[in-house]
């Protein structure tokens, strides 16, 4: 790390010296303290009011099937939205991670030379595009197109609960059509990470296999994506902790509704954040609380999958050790 | 270290950026009076203006298209004042009022008694009222390919939206519609998400006008099991347009802008009641004022089965304080709502979609408007 | 890294079986009706792959058609599965297990690529066609005034100039305050307080958008009574840039040499001067690189500016009072009032909106690769 020494240095023109050295270091001492105190006050700000709400809750917070902080006596709870984050998020993930694999395996191994700089260049720049204009191509795109696909599923997989359909021909407004439209989402992010990381591969690794005789799969199977692996772990927790907190895209095409149910293909349900964006206008100071109480919730799920991939990526720079 | 040419280039690219943005800051228009494609305003009526400034209101999505009308026609003649409405539904006016925001708040339902003490707060020293401002009729819109003219009536109706009768052909509806092709698809019958007005008037109509067959309590959130749900009249408008088999609830307007068929109600009358201004019109005749004082809240005869009348109806409220309004918006709030309630403001409502207020209900408002403080 | 020849010499393929390559089959493993032992194995020719590829694709959509599917969609996914299928047992049959697993490997790689190519391109394409016919000079430079929502008409001047000082703010909040925590962190970073910080800035960097616009509204808004504004936007807009700014700033400042530094303390230069003369302006590039992404990344947030401007029709030049529009807000409006007229504006504001964040996003590599340190001169 950074071995510059933190006393400042006596110079020729002493007294100047250290004013300039301490007015720095204050200030950038400052900006540290400031930011801080700052998320100091966001959390303690945010734990209060939580817990105004929640400790006037006359039903569990953490297992019930209703938001109605408004009634007598109020009944609010997240079972729905835990629900419906964690399934749209997994759907996202199953169908992002293994797509995004192949993409950077695209780019880094089989791709013409001269495609895969724009290619990647390309998938860097769709990255960048905000959540909103998903949601617009998802309602107005994705919905209609997936309803083939939904009454396909309920036709010939209505076997398992997960894909049967209480009304078939509802529109698509459901947590599986979330869950396809958070992975269309965060597949570029995934996949740009991936990347870098299939870039870092020492190239000695690879040629050693080579040498011996392998296939390029095998030598991607062999060498690449066993380096390669708490990359892409980190990678995927990237995306995850993406597709957790995505507001507009969700409330464009998932029918807000409270009832939990297995069935992903029924229209209905909520994921936190879709649930504040639609109910923070019509809560009073009380809703309002119980809102960010499901938000601190959010933000505590999202803190866990942040820190794993913080992890993940420190022990992989422990046992790394090659530095190509 | 940067060199002193590339200091120089850089302190232009900066200069450069900064000058744009600040042209970008003056390049702006509001007035889309000259735009080929809309625009333009049609001013009916003198309106005296009142107060300078900006009003930021919110609440019901019945009456946005009103309230559209009703900005564009003020705003063109009185260019000192702004007014901004949201339309958010009317749970969600009514909080933004109390907490403060607004200057007043749209809602098609009036302040129930919790809400009223608690406008005691924002209103220093008095408490909120409801002032009637337009009326229509709650379109009952479905999107059924060959079906083109729909017959229903209260009871059917709330089966319907309590997920009691599931197909289009079910026998209750092919009894009030013989001669319709209706095909063997489920209804998607979609519903408010958000607290809404236009949902507790329809609650209230099919309380009292479905002989029993809706028995769930009133209010502004969506009371029954199943069916889906959208937010805003706008969004269950482009769901019921996207959706074949889908039928849904919002005010007349927004069936208008968006081509959509409309249900006939039969009350018993001769003939079923379509959704028309007019026969809203009739309806909403029969109110009467409910509420004490400057409150000018209405009772609604659902139940009226005198012929033509269309019994689905709402009134928006503009809720404001009887005294204690904010000092800095109450003149341009009082001008407007003048506007609004005046004849003028009041004709621009039938050829939108909506029905204007009873002569001698519109005579009250006129009178209340001046009187806020 | 060169295309892999799957040809490796002096390798013996063995029937039924995945030999290693260092493994050298003794005595049995002839292939059946071979009598010599070849240096070099039987490939596919180069043609075979385009023609497997026609012929699945012939197959699969005359047997969906004969199926009576009518959806395309539907008849590629058949050619899709008829191609991996077909060309491993056709691979398997001339050239071995192993190089058959590899040409599958190779297939599935090429129709994940496809596969996700095709809605990112639709979301490209759906953009550009439907919003491009809306764009004009009018309207960028209009604002909705005297524009009911169901009429066609208006434009986005509003929501662009709200946008762009909302942002302008929010840089000019964080970005200070996220770079000196950054020099602080990398140059006098190493004690408990410089670690307390890390830990806050890692917490911060995971609050949601809508959090963050929820906490506002409750402290801001209504606990301290401002009421909406476009100043309250650029706090939560601030308070997403600033962990992001932090990192970026670390993880340039890390790749100075050390030996820069230490030259100029050498020279006598002072600390605080070091870093402001030497260091920062060697990290200048990738910084301004990495707060020009975190701009581009906050323009597109629409939740917590949705709960806090309020939304304005009207243009509004004040962002500290008052309600004002912003682009991202603009579009789900527009999309929320759904009439045909309204979404033929949101996706010209979807249009805009992709391209000034594009425009930042290329200005942004650009700046990267202009300003990359090129030989550092040792």
């Amino acid at each position: 790390m950074d071995t510059s020494p933190n006393s400042a240095p006596t110079g020729v023109r002493g007294k100047a010296v250290r004013a300039g050295d301490r007015i720095f270091r204050g200030l950038s001492r400052g900006s540290g303290l400031a930011l801080l105190l700052i998320m100091a006050a966001i959390a303690a700000f945010l734990g209060y009011r939580a817990y105004l709400a929640v400790s006037r809750d006359s039903v569990d917070f953490l297992t019930s099937f209703e938001w109605n902080p408004q009634g007598h006596p109020p009944a609010f709870g997240i079972g729905v939205l835990a629900f419906g984050t964690a399934v749209s998020s997994v759907i996202a993930m199953l169908i992002a991670v293994p797509v995004s694999v192949g993409i950077a395996l695209f780019i880094t191994h089989y791709a013409p030379r001269r495609l895969a700089g724009p290619l990647a260049y390309l998938i860097d720049l769709l990255a960048a595009v905000p959540s909103v204009i998903y949601g617009l191509w998802g309602a107005l795109f994705l919905v209609p197109y997936l309803d083939g696909l939904t009454r396909w599923l309920d036709h010939y997989l209505g076997w398992t609960v997960v894909f049967d359909m209480s009304e078939p021909g509802s529109p698509a407004r459901s947590l599986f059509t979330a869950g396809i439209l958070l992975a269309v989402m965060i597949l570029p992010i995934i996949t740009n990470v991936s990347r870098e990381v299939f870039r870092q591969v020492p190239k000695s690794h690879e040629e050693a296999a080579l040498a011996l005789g392998a296939t390029r799969w095998e030598v991607i199977r062999t060498a690449v994506l066993p380096f390669g692996r708490s990359g892409i772990v980190s990678a995927s927790m990237l995306g995850l902790g993406r597709a957790l907190g995505e507001t507009m895209a969700v409330a464009t095409v998932l029918s807000p509704g409270f009832a939990f149910s297995w069935r992903l293909l029924d229209p209905g349900s909520g994921t936190f954040a879709q649930n504040i964006a639609a109910k923070f206008n019509e809560a009073d100071d009380f809703g309002r609380d119980a809102l960010i109480a499901s938000g601190l919730v959010l933000f505590a799920i999202t803190l866990l999958v942040n820190g794993a991939a913080r992890l993940i990526i420190a022990r992989r720079k422990e046992y790394s050790g090659a530095a190509a | 270290m940067l060199q002193p040419s590339t200091r120089l280039r850089t302190l232009a690219l900066g200069a450069l950026a900064v000058s744009s943005a600040l042209a970008l800051t003056a390049c702006g228009s509001d007035s889309n009076a000259g735009d080929p494609a809309g625009g333009g305003s049609q001013s009916t009526g003198k309106i005296t203006c009142g107060g300078k400034g900006k009003l930021l209101a919110s609440g019901s999505t019945a009456q946005k298209n009103a309230m559209d009308a009703w900005v564009k026609n003020y705003q063109a003649a009185c260019k000192g004042t702004q007014i901004n409405y949201k339309d958010i539904g009317s749970g969600g006016g009514i909080q933004e009022w109390l907490q403060g925001t607004t200057a007043f708040a749209g809602s098609d339902s009036a302040l129930k008694p919790e809400e009223r003490s608690r406008s005691k707060k924002v209103c220093k020293s008095g408490q909120g009222v409801d002032l009637p401002m337009v009326g229509g009729p709650i379109a009952v819109s479905y999107h059924l390919s060959g079906v083109e003219h729909l017959v229903l009536d209260a009871p059917t109706l709330a089966k319907v939206f309590d997920g009691k009768i599931t197909k289009w052909n079910d026998p209750a509806i092919k009894k009030l519609n013989p001669k319709a092709k209706l095909p063997a698809k489920t209804i998607q019958a979609f519903h408010r998400s958000d607290e809404s007005g236009t949902t507790e008037n329809l609650g209230k109509y099919l309380s009292a006008a479905a002989g029993g067959a809706w028995k769930h309590p009133q209010g502004k959130s969506w009371p029954a099991k199943g069916g889906q749900s959208a937010s805003g009249s706008a969004g269950i408008a482009q769901q019921v347009k996207q959706t074949d088999g889908a039928i849904g609830y919002f005010e007349l307007s927004y069936a208008k802008a968006n081509s959509l068929d409309t249900v006939a109600i039969d009350t018993g009358a001769k003939k079923p009641a379509q959704a028309t201004t007019q026969n809203a019109s009739r309806a909403i005749a029969d109110a009467e004022v409910a509420g004490a004082g400057k409150d000018l809240a209405l009772k609604l005869n659902y139940k009226t089965n005198s012929p033509g009348a269309y019994p689905l109806v709402l009134v928006t409220y503009e809720i404001a304080c009887d005294k204690g309004n904010k000092p800095s918006t109450l003149k341009a709030t009082k001008s407007f709502l003048n506007y609004a309630a005046s004849k003028g403001g009041q004709s621009t409502l039938a050829e939108l979609g909506y029905a204007p207020l009873p002569d001698g209900i519109a005579a009250k408002v006129r009178k209340t408007v001046p009187t806020l403080s | 890294m060169s295309r892999t020849d799957t040809t490796a010499p002096a390798q013996r393929s063995s029937r039924g079986g995945t030999a290693d390559a260092g493994e050298r089959p003794v005595g049995a493993a002839h292939r059946r009706g071979a009598t010599d032992v070849r240096l070099a194995k039987r490939r596919l020719p180069r043609w075979s792959s385009p023609l497997v590829a026609a012929g699945s694709a012939a197959l699969g959509c005359g047997a969906g058609a004969a199926a009576g599917w009518h959806n395309p969609v539907q008849w590629a996914l058949l050619s899709a599965l008829l191609f991996v299928a077909a060309t491993y047992v056709l691979t398997a049959a001339v050239e071995g297990r192993r190089q058959a697993g590899d040409r599958v490997a190779a297939s599935l790689v090429w129709v994940c690529f496809l596969a996700a190519v095709v809605p990112l391109v639709s979301l490209a394409w759906t953009t550009v066609r439907n919003g491009s016919g809306l764009i004009s000079g009018y309207f960028l430079t209009h604002s909705m005034g005297g524009i009911t929502n169901i009429q066609p008409g208006g434009g986005i001047y509003h929501a662009l100039l709200g946008t762009l000082e909302q942002v302008g703010l929010a840089t000019a909040l964080a970005a200070p305050v996220g770079l000196l925590t950054g020099v602080y962190l990398v140059e006098y970073g190493g004690g408990r307080f410089a670690a307390a910080v890390t830990f806050f800035v890692d917490v911060m960097t995971g609050v949601p958008s809508i959090v963050a616009g929820l906490f506002v509204l409750s402290f801001w808004n209504l606990g301290l009574g401002f009421g909406p504004s476009g100043f309250a936007g650029s706090m939560a807009l601030a308070l997403l840039m600033m962990p992001v700014v932090v990192r970026s700033t670390e993880e340039m400042l890390k790749l100075v040499p050390h030996e820069l530094r230490e030259a100029s303390l050498a020279l006598g230069v002072p600390k605080w001067r070091t870093i402001a003369r030497v260091v920062l302006p060697t990290a200048a590039g990738g910084i301004t690189t990495g707060v020009m992404l975190a701009v581009a990344r906050i323009t597109g947030e629409t939740a917590p500016v949705m709960l806090l401007v309020f939304g304005n029709p009207l243009i509004n030049p004040d962002p500290f009072a008052g309600a004002q529009e912003s682009l991202p807000l603009y579009v789900w409006n527009q999309y929320k009032l759904g009439n045909d007229a309204s979404v033929d504006r949101a996706w010209a504001g979807a249009l805009t909106l992709i391209a000034f964040v594009m425009l930042l996003n290329l200005l942004a590599r650009a700046v990267a690769r202009w300003k990359s340190p090129r030989g550092t001169g040792r």
